[in-house]
Formats: structure tokens, C-alpha cells, sequence
């Protein structure tokens, strides 16, 4: 099972009908993930990276190519994948427990066995005294943590997040930066992040594809090298600035 | 907060007595005949001499009221649901709906009092009419709103359209729901009188015409007072039932809530 991979993208493309013609998102996006690492998308805003994302996750078809999770062609969504989105998506009326549970409830699986393991989830993600809050009595950062925890109660062996800390100011963000990946040491998933944060994509991953804007076509595979656990002081570190800068080069960014 | 709370109630009080004050004064110094309008002490007497008058009529306009309006409400809320689950319904529903919201109620009153008599129903049908809109459209747009990203959630992990349905819209719909049953109630009153205006021998409605066929002004202002408290009470009681049934909906309470926590 080791040798298959966890994710396995081939020559991905799609293409929108739209009034004007038909308009091409991605072109020939081809790349895989080993069981238990962490991988992110980069690229600019609009790119076309959720698409991509949405079509791992089954969500949309695409035009041609296609993509294996383990070794099985996705043709529609699948359980075994957890997602979390740019915003929390949560339900109002639910406390943060109920919304952990939901995935478990619409799978049909046994809530009894859920609530603990709910709750532990919620304990790990740092909303241990937090779970009968509604989503409107917490902030930001606190609802991206609960659908974090959400994305991992049914247990998937896959994450997928499309830029779940785009939307939170730079504080919370490289603080949920960290705790992601204390999460990710504890409950070991094979995790595809979608971002356009280069600091973010280095400190996260293990590797980093580097996509070009409009139609996404694959720039560069970059491998991170620094060492795991990774700590907050590395962000400093002469490695972690030299990655940043040559992705900034890779993507040519106005920054860079 | 409770205590600026008891200032606002006080004040509404307050200005409220100021009013009626100003009123009574403003007849008597100026001596106006209580045909033309009454003081509010002539209202008050009038109450209380024809007390047992009031209470068949209003319980007439009442059921009346409350009869449409639960109608609109039971069939709004179908309406509605037919509309966001069958699209393809949708545009046969809408036309029909919006000529039914631009004909003027108090136009076809007569010819609902021609098919069904002059007794209750019509009533109860002219309150629904009128109820019935705003109930739907407001509806029909809450269950359309669930967020993409909550739909997706439930797309990836493959909740039926049942499920979609009930655990995603109907929730998210609640808050736009009492939307629309706060303006409906209000809207069921005034059906209702419309109704005994144009034919009938009960109801509030049906008071206010006698009293002002019989210059009896006090009368038609007391019936109007009950009509008014009346409409304020079910209104009331409409709101209460939004603070147990939507909790999260008042976003006002979540600050309070953010405030203790820090």
C-alpha cells in the first residue's frame, strides 16, 4: 500500500462553456502525493488551484485526465476525504460539537461512538471549553478550528484544504499555521493545502507544486527541505528564507 | 444592558402618556365635538360602558386573523419549498403568485363575499390572501440561501437531497421565515377587517361601520384601540417565538455573549 499513492493527478484538465467560448482553467496539471504527506498547491489568486482541489474531492468532473486516491479513480465524492474550506462553513444554529458531528450524521454512522471522539477533536484543535458555543459566539479563528475538527471526525485518510486561513489576519493565520501542523503530527492524514501564501505553502509542506495562473499548468515541484517538527523560529531560518525567495522567483511574483 | 433596557421601556411609556395627555388637553381647551374626535377619556368610558360587546367581536376578528394567517403560513411555507426544490416549477408558480400579490385585496373581497357567504370564511380567506406573499417570498429566499461552501460539504460527502433539504435549508430558511410571519400577522389584521367592511354582522370591522354609521366616534376609536392592541399582542407573541425557535438568528445577543467572554 506504501508504494501507491495517496493521491495521483494526471494530465488534469478543464474547461468552462462559458458565453464568450469556452475557457480553459487548467491545462495539463499532473502530480502525486505519498500516503501521510504534506503537499500544497501554489499558485496566484484565481489560478484555477480549486478547481483542481474540487475535482480531487469528486465535486466537479474533469475535462480530461484523471485522479486516483489510493490507487481508485474518483468518480464521485468520496468518505475517505476531508475537507475544509476558505470559510468555516458552519451551521449557526448548531454548537461547535453539533457541527463537528455532521459529517458522522449525514454518513449515517452511530453518533453515540461520535461524541467522544468529537469532543476529543475539539480538545486537540483548542475549543475543549468550547463545545456548546454556537458558531456566532466565537471568532474567526476559533470556527476555522471547528471545521478543521470537522474535516477529521469521520476519520478520512485524506485532507484536502483550500485556503483555510486566507480569510484570518496574519496573527491567527501563523498561529493555525502551527497548530495544523500539530495536528497533522498527532493524526497523521495525507493533507493537500491549497494556498497563494508562499511563507505558508514552506513552513507546512513537505513539497510544494508550483502552478501558473489561468489556465494552472504545473511551474516546478519544490522540494521543502527543512526538518520536522518544524518551529515557529524557523521562519527566520537562512533555509526557510531561501525557499520562500526561489518559489517567489519560480512564481514571479511582484515581491519577489 | 438590563438597565438601559428598563429606561427604553420607561420612555415608551412615558411618551405614551405625554400623548394621550397632550390629546385630552388639546380637545378640551379647544372644545372639539367627540363625533369628530373623541378624547381619550371619552374612548376609555366607551370601553368600559359596552365591555361585553368587544369580546364576541374581537374574538370573531380574531379567529378570523389567525385563521388566515396560519393558512399563509402552512401553504407559503409549501409554496416556497416547491419553488427552491423543483426549479423547473418555479416559473409557473411566480407569475401566478405575483398577479395574486398585485390584485387589490379589497377588490375581490366582494366576490369572495359572493362565493362563500357572509359568514367566517371569506374573512379567514382575505386575511390568507393578504398573508400569504410576503411569507412565501421571504421563505422561498431562506432555504436558497445556504452558504456554496456548506452545499459542497454536503455534496462531498453525499447527503441526499432529503437530508440537503432538511438539515441545511430548513434550518437556514427559520430566520427569514419570522421575517416573514412579523409582516404577515400585521397584514392578517387588516384582511380580516377588510373582510367584515365589506359584508358581515361580527367583528371588530363590522363595529367600526355601525359606529360610524351612528356618528358613535368613541365606539369606532375603541374598537380601533382593541384592534390595534390586539395586533401588537400577536406580533409580540410571533417575536417571542423567534427568540426560542432561532436562538442564533439575533446576532445582538452573540456580541453580549463575546463580551462576557473576554
Amino acid at each position: 500500500m506504501m508504494n501507491v499513492p495517496a493521491i495521483e493527478v494526471t494530465r488534469l484538465a478543464k474547461s468552462y462553456r462559458t458565453t464568450e467560448g469556452t475557457t480553459l482553467a487548467v491545462a495539463d496539471v499532473s502530480f502525486s502525493v505519498a500516503p501521510y504527506e504534506f503537499v500544497s498547491l501554489l499558485g496566484p489568486s484565481g489560478c484555477g488551484k480549486t478547481t483542481v482541489l474540487k475535482i480531487i474531492a469528486g465535486l466537479t468532473a474533469p475535462t480530461e485526465g484523471k485522479v486516483k486516491l489510493e490507487g481508485r479513480p474518483v468518480l464521485g465524492p468520496r468518505a475517505d476525504v476531508g475537507m475544509v474550506f476558505q470559510t468555516p462553513a458552519l451551521m449557526r444554529w448548531r454548537t461547535a460539537i453539533e457541527n463537528v458531528l455532521l459529517p458522522a450524521e449525514i454518513l449515517g454512522l452511530d453518533l453515540r461512538n461520535f461524541r467522544k471522539r468529537a469532543s476529543e477533536l475539539l480538545e486537540l484543535v483548542g475549543l475543549g471549553d468550547f463545545l456548546n458555543r454556537l458558531p456566532n459566539q466565537l471568532s474567526g479563528g476559533m470556527q476555522q478550528r471547528v471545521s478543521i475538527a470537522r474535516a477529521l471526525v469521520h476519520d478520512p485518510s485524506i485532507l484536502l484544504l483550500d485556503e483555510p486561513f486566507s480569510a484570518l489576519d496574519a496573527m491567527t493565520r501563523n498561529q493555525l499555521n502551527v497548530e495544523l501542523l500539530r495536528i497533522w503530527s498527532e493524526r497523521k492524514k495525507t493533507s493537500l493545502l491549497i494556498t497563494h501564501s508562499i511563507p505558508e505553502a514552506v513552513f507546512l509542506s513537505d513539497r510544494v507544486v508550483v502552478l501558473t495562473g489561468r489556465p494552472a499548468k504545473v511551474l516546478d515541484i519544490v522540494e521543502i527541505t527543512l526538518p520536522r517538527p518544524r518551529t515557529a523560529e524557523m521562519r527566520v531560518s537562512p533555509t526557510f528564507i531561501h525557499l520562500v525567495d526561489r518559489l517567489g522567483r519560480l512564481i514571479g511574483l511582484e515581491f519577489a | 444592558m438590563n438597565n438601559s433596557r428598563s429606561v427604553r421601556v420607561a420612555k415608551v411609556i412615558l411618551s405614551l402618556i405625554v400623548f394621550v395627555m397632550l390629546w385630552e388637553l388639546g380637545c378640551r381647551l379647544f372644545h372639539v365635538p367627540p363625533y369628530l374626535l373623541p378624547t381619550p377619556s371619552d374612548i376609555a368610558v366607551r370601553l368600559y360602558e359596552k365591555r361585553s360587546l368587544y369580546l364576541g367581536h374581537s374574538s370573531v376578528t380574531f379567529y378570523e386573523t389567525v385563521g388566515g394567517f396560519a393558512l399563509a403560513v402552512l401553504g407559503g411555507c409549501l409554496a416556497a419549498a416547491v419553488i427552491v426544490v423543483v426549479p423547473a416549477i418555479r416559473d409557473v408558480i411566480m407569475p401566478l403568485l405575483l398577479i395574486a400579490q398585485i390584485v387589490p385585496k379589497v377588490a375581490i373581497a366582494p366576490i369572495l363575499l359572493i362565493w362563500f357567504g357572509y359568514g367566517v370564511l371569506p374573512k379567514v380567506l382575505i386575511a390568507f390572501l393578504v398573508a400569504f406573499f410576503p411569507i412565501v417570498v421571504n421563505t422561498a429566499q431562506g432555504l436558497a440561501s445556504v452558504e456554496r461552501e456548506l452545499l459542497e460539504l454536503a455534496q462531498s460527502l453525499k447527503a441526499s437531497r432529503w437530508q440537503v433539504f432538511w438539515k441545511f435549508r430548513v434550518p437556514t430558511a427559520l430566520p427569514d421565515l419570522f421575517s416573514g410571519m412579523k409582516i404577515a400577522i400585521t397584514l392578517a389584521v387588516i384582511g380580516a377587517v377588510i373582510g367584515e367592511f365589506v359584508g358581515g354582522n361580527r367583528g371588530l370591522g363590522y363595529l367600526i361601520i355601525i359606529a360610524n354609521q351612528e356618528l358613535d366616534s368613541p365606539l369606532a376609536f375603541a374598537a380601533i384601540l382593541i384592534l390595534s392592541v390586539g395586533g401588537i399582542v400577536l406580533f409580540g407573541i410571533i417575536e417571542l417565538m423567534e427568540r426560542i425557535v432561532v436562538p442564533w438568528g439575533s446576532p445582538a445577543d452573540a456580541n453580549i455573549e463575546m463580551a462576557k467572554l473576554r
